[in-house]
């Protein structure tokens, strides 16, 4: 118990440590101005534009979102092609067979959302083509289109030209998803993933029978799937497979990867905006949140299940329903709390089978979307919260909210409010109307307060783009394929796209100069007014949802 | 510079640049290198026997149905590696508990000196993957009588094994001490043919 608080101590103390530079590094990555990484990257880069006809102009921020819009628009039509035809595409060794309409549609959104929802498994769903052009391409394409917005978004903030949406992505992939992803990756295979295209094997086994291995190119897979905050696993079972994720130390880089990228954007931001503290304050305010999270959810995993534990068993280990002996109870529900943080989505554990307390912390951070969350979009998601503090001192001291000199006023906070509000409304319409009709219901799979739970972590971790689930649940039918769907799509877009618009309607602003009398946002308290703000407006619109959920099975177990 | 671009051209041909790349080339190229470098593990780190024939892989769990044999945890697929999955049980379902006591009255009957406070929970539950190589330390000491008395080998000897197969904590901190079944097994099933 002690080693394993230690541990957990110091996976987050690295994090801690990584996170400035890397912030420092995404910055330069993406600095228009010529820089030293051009030498290294730019002839590569060149060759890649100019095979794609992309010119190096600034767009406007309707321009940008177009392009994001549209891009991504024609890559799920893509994708979508290939699920459906992967049945006479080559390199099908298991000879699988094309996907089903509705399935198909929701895996190309659920990939390009950066959800990774996945209502097929792995190992029988897909060929190893439609997991490499299908499924790994948009494992890039889509973090690469997150990490790009957001990029473009600290640049309206800070005054400057937006930037070229394609200029942003292809960087995002050569510069930092892709070498990232390849060295990971090869670290993996030395510790047992297999990087094979090769057949699963038959082995026969020390009783006799025989037993069929499922294989694939899984190392580099895994990498840039924690790496995106993507999620997906190779393996139906994803990062519990023995395969996805082999020991300790695979599952201690494996949460590094995932927390990465969002915790260096915060400081990627400091960088751009040319104030450290800016960032410092966000990255503390979210890993005060995440520590309180993850002590009261370690707290009742240890307790384990009561129903278990009356039955007189030794049962010191916690409870070990769904959780592998390798891992434990502690990493196990530490890597629960990373995945849904930082909306990756990966598990070693399965989260339907968590003790009600812990499940619904890992609910909470998909709910809140704004401890670190997912490449990109979580700190876009984190940024609108921040205006909305501004705005709510703002109103308490009587004076115009300023955010970084520029005037927060009735045009930015309109589209704030919609944004806030599409995100309850997707999650708490969509389980509502799955609650009242038999084509909802029927997927439930542990009745009572539990079913209204995993009908609940379904919508919110679509609408939040995580992608992990209560798997029990039957979803893999026409209802669940399309409305989970829909919801990964609007969850996406909409605010990208709405807080673009923010952000270059501030960037058009005049600054406004600072005085004694402004509201600073680069101070603890105003780290103590975002976590507040997370909170009221969290707490306030799901509360009784949780109450209806987890709270009830707990009471009730 | 002027601020018209078209969008169709690069949108269709930086879709396909992307794909080439990340799709094939990244794949390709990686498992090349890996092959080349590291084979053994590439392939699913396989285990072979004296004929070279594949006994398994030794990250994955093995299904031992026979009391002469240490047992894995519960599997909800018995330990079918073209799969993965469980039950997803949730702490409250009436299946998981009932499957549970079943499991534990199961042990009692084949394991009849032990005494159930003595079984630890994870030779009784699902593994999240139902492929999980491992069991606890506990969960193999408290196998020990059984094995001994049916393949006639001394508990000292089979607590030796254990102790040969046991790996400790990564770095000393990470995850949990384990014992892992099958290659525990292999090494019993030399024993027995010796």
């Amino acid at each position: 118990m002690i080693t394993t608080i230690l541990s957990i101590f110091i996976t987050l103390a690295v994090m801690v440590l990584i996170a400035k530079p890397s912030g420092i590094y995404l910055a330069k990555a993406f600095d228009y101005k010529k820089t030293r990484l051009d030498k290294v990257f730019g002839p590569f880069e060149n060759l890649l534009f100019k095979l794609s006809g992309i010119k190096k102009v600034n767009q406007s921020w309707k321009q940008y979102a177009l392009a994001l819009i549209l891009a991504n628009g024609f890559m799920i039509v893509l994708v979508y092609l290939v699920f459906r035809l992967q049945g006479v595409l080559p390199l099908n060794p298991s000879g699988n067979p094309g996907m089903e309409p509705t399935l198909a549609f929701n895996t190309a959104i659920s990939f390009m959302t950066n959800t990774n929802l996945q209502h097929y498994s792995g190992e029988s769903g897909l060929s190893y083509m439609g997991q490499m052009i299908g499924i790994l391409f948009m494992m890039f394409a889509a973090p690469g289109t997150a990490l790009a917005v957001a990029i473009a978004f600290v640049r309206g903030l800070s005054g400057r030209e937006i930037g070229n949406f394609f200029v942003d992505l292809f960087r995002a992939i050569t510069r930092v998803l892709m070498p990232a992803a390849l060295v990971t990756g090869l670290i993996f295979v030395a510790l047992g993933v297999p990087q094979t295209l090769e057949p699963s094997i038959t082995a026969e086994t020390i009783e006799g029978t025989a037993q069929e291995i499922a294989r694939g190119p899984v190392g580099t897979f895994l990498s840039i799937k924690e790496l995106g905050n993507n999620g997906g696993g190779f393996f139906g079972v994803n990062s519990a497979h023995p395969f996805e994720n082999p020991n300790a130390i695979s599952n201690f880089i494996q949460i590094l990867l995932m927390f990465l990228l969002p915790a260096a954007l915060p400081f990627t931001y400091g960088k751009m905006v040319g104030n450290f503290k800016q960032g410092r304050v966000l990255f503390v305010s979210m890993l005060m949140v995440f520590i309180v999270f993850l002590s009261t959810a370690l707290f009742y995993e240890y307790q384990g299940n009561p129903a278990l534990n009356a039955l007189g068993i030794d049962t010191e280990q916690g409870s070990m329903e769904g959780k592998e002996v390798r891992f434990g109870t502690g990493q196990s529900i530490f890597y629960a709390l990373v995945t849904t943080a930082t909306e990756t989505g990966a598990v070693n554990t399965m989260h339907d089978t968590l003790t009600p307390i812990g499940g619904m912390l890992a609910l909470s951070n998909m709910l809140l979307n704004t401890v670190f969350g997912g490449v990109g979009a979580g700190f876009i998601n984190v940024m609108m919260y921040a205006m909305i503090a501004v705005f709510l001192s703002g109103l308490m001291v009587g004076r115009t909210p300023e955010f970084l000199g520029k005037k927060i006023e009735g045009r930015e906070m309109k589209l704030i409010a919609i944004t806030m509000l599409m995100q309850p409304l997707l999650i708490l319409g969509a389980s509502a109307a799955a609650l009242y009709t038999p084509l909802g219901t029927a997927a439930i799979s542990n009745s009572g307060f539990h079913g209204v739970s995993q009908v609940v972590y379904e919508y919110t971790s679509s609408a939040a783009n995580n992608g992990s689930g209560f798997e029990g649940l039957g979803d893999a039918t026409p209802y669940w394929n399309i409305t989970t769907g829909i919801v990964m799509y609007l969850g996406r877009f909409f605010g990208l796209v709405t807080m673009l618009a923010v952000a270059g309607s501030l960037a058009s602003k005049k600054l406004v100069p600072e005085t004694v009398g402004t509201f600073r946002t680069d101070t603890p308290l105003f780290g103590v007014i975002l976590v507040g703000t997370f909170f009221i407006v969290g707490a306030l619109t799901f509360f009784p949802t949780l109450v209806l959920g987890p709270v009830a099975e707990y009471l009730t177990l | 510079m002027k601020n018209e671009q078209k969008l169709a051209g690069p949108i269709i041909r930086s879709s396909f640049t992307l794909m080439i790349l990340t799709g094939l080339v990244y794949p390709l190229v990686s498992t090349g290198i890996a092959q080349a470098i590291m084979p053994d593990q590439a392939d699913g780190s396989l285990l072979y026997n004296e004929q070279g024939e594949v006994v398994g892989s030794e990250l994955i769990g093995q299904n031992f149905t026979d009391p002469m044999y240490f047992h894995g945890r519960e599997s909800a697929i018995e330990y079918d590696a073209s799969g993965s999955g469980s039950n997803n049980y949730a702490p409250s379902n009436q299946d998981m508990i009932t499957r549970t006591e079943e499991s534990i009255a199961a042990w009692s009957e084949e394991n009849p000196a032990i005494p159930v406070n003595q079984l630890p929970i994870d030779l009784v539950t699902d593994s999240a993957s139902g492929l999980d190589p491992h069991i606890s330390v506990e969960g193999a000491a408290a196998q020990v009588e059984r094995v001994a008395e049916l393949t006639e080998i001394s508990s000292e000897r089979l607590e030796e094994l254990i102790e040969e197969n046991t790996q400790g904590k990564e770095w000393g901190l990470f995850g949990e001490e384990r014992v892992h079944v099958l290659m525990l097994n292999l090494d019993l099933q030399e024993l027995i043919q010796e």
